[in-house]
């Protein structure tokens, strides 16, 4: 299958960089393709979700939060040994995979979207739910020693309240009391407009992944191989967990991709304030620089055939 | 027109503890603050600010020099150590006092 156009955009923004070109998107510019996404995202499986009944969502949702929780504490250990990080570090990066990519997801939702195949519209709230999580296992982690020092209330306050989660949310909430109907006349801005958005995003996002390469030479050679092996192996439990709650093809590969994706709004910055300690370069490089490339590039594509496959 | 003689304490650090740093210089005593987003670069190396996580701040207060040390002192104790942090005082001169 040939790439989805809005990767072609992303390279575009990488090279930009590599080449020192003065391309750069003023910060106002990012920050309201972002909001929009978020909420065009949440709009659109909120809709959806409007015609399905409640109940279907609970294996899911349960099973998607499990999981965010459940992913760093698989690769902490891997990041303290194989990687030698100190604790702090070793911590902030599995929050980050435990987390969830919600530009990743659309890029899934699109390619899935492009092949004719369906997804489950619940699939969004997913994502809302994967955010959390998975950072706050990753803060625990960082600080085991410390522990009744963490100030849990003002950290679920961050991210629950944090714009990324607030506006995922807030959106499946106003797509599910308005419904497809209710959504139709904002659907020239948060439908017809949202390919071409993920493109400029993605164009952002080539920008600051390709600023973030010099932080790889710091990371050292086995970080850089984590950033690849670990979204593989995170796909392979996210395609078992697909198959195992009787999603469809393009649901399973996608439930795969979210697993498989790393956190760079929601935890960078819930990390930073939390985990002070913790060198953001390391986390912010390896899960901009190496994992979301590879898993748009070449992780989607292959998440996809291997559930077809099961499928 | 009479002036009087006062610190303007600048903090320039990251983003993310913009609200925490605020929240301190008032308990601390500062009775307002100037804020704004700004660029640069320095020993940990270019913050373009083209990512959350990557934006500065420039915190501006306007206060006695009591509360400026203190406020200084405090900031550097509490964040220098793992954010990026730069402080600086000089002398300004306000024309009304019971402002600042």
């Amino acid at each position: 299958m040939p790439i989805d156009p809005v990767v072609l955009f992303f390279l575009l923004g990488l090279g930009a960089r590599l080449a020192r070109s003065d391309l750069r998107l003023p910060e106002p510019v990012y920050e309201t393709l972002s909001i929009y996404l978020l909420l065009a995202i949440g709009l659109k499986g909120g809709a959806e979700l409007a015609r399905q009944s409640a109940g279907e969502i609970v294996p899911m949702a349960l099973t998607a939060i499990a999981l965010s929780a459940v992913i760093p504490l698989i690769l902490y250990p891997a990041l303290r040994r194989c990687c030698r990080l100190a604790r702090a570090d070793a911590a902030s990066i599995a929050a980050h995979y435990g987390s969830v990519s919600v530009v990743t997801f659309a890029v899934a939702q699109s390619t899935i979207a492009r092949s004719g195949l369906q997804a489950e519209p619940q699939l969004a709230v997913l994502v809302a739910l994967m955010e959390a999580p998975g950072i706050i296992v990753g803060i625990a982690l960082a600080k085991l020693d410390d522990i009744r020092n963490v100030r849990w209330g003002k950290l679920a306050h961050e991210t629950l309240f944090g714009k990324a989660v607030y506006l995922l949310l807030g959106g499946i909430a106003i797509g599910a009391l308005i419904g497809p109907e209710g959504l139709e006349p904002m659907k020239p801005l948060f439908g017809d407009l949202f390919k071409g958005v993920l493109a400029l995003f993605l164009l952002e996002m080539g920008l600051v992944a390709g600023s973030r390469l010099p932080d790889l030479r710091r990371a050292g050679l086995a970080l850089v191989a984590f950033g690849i092996i670990a979204p593989l192996f995170l796909a392979a439990i996210g395609l078992a967990a697909g198959l195992a709650l009787g999603l469809s093809t393009g649901g399973i590969a996608i439930f795969a991709t979210l697993c498989a994706s790393a956190s760079y709004i929601a935890a960078p910055t819930a990390m930073r304030i939390a985990v002070p300690e913790a060198n953001p370069a390391l986390s912010i490089g390896v899960a901009l620089a190496v994992t979301f490339p590879f898993n748009v590039t070449i992780g989607i594509p292959l998440y996809l055939a291997t559930a077809r496959w099961f499928g | 027109m009479q002036k009087h003689s006062r610190k303007l304490l600048v903090v320039i650090s990251e983003a993310a503890i913009e609200r925490s740093l605020v929240a301190d210089a008032r308990k601390l005593g500062a009775h307002g603050y100037t804020l704004s987003e700004v660029r640069g670069g320095g020993a940990s190396g270019d913050h373009e600010g083209d990512w959350d996580i990557d934006r500065s701040i420039q915190l501006q207060l306007v206060c006695s020099e009591e509360v400026a040390e203190r406020i200084a002192e405090h900031v550097l104790a509490q964040y220098a150590k793992h954010y990026r942090v730069a402080v600086y005082l000089t002398d300004v001169q306000v024309f009304r006092a019971d402002k600042f």
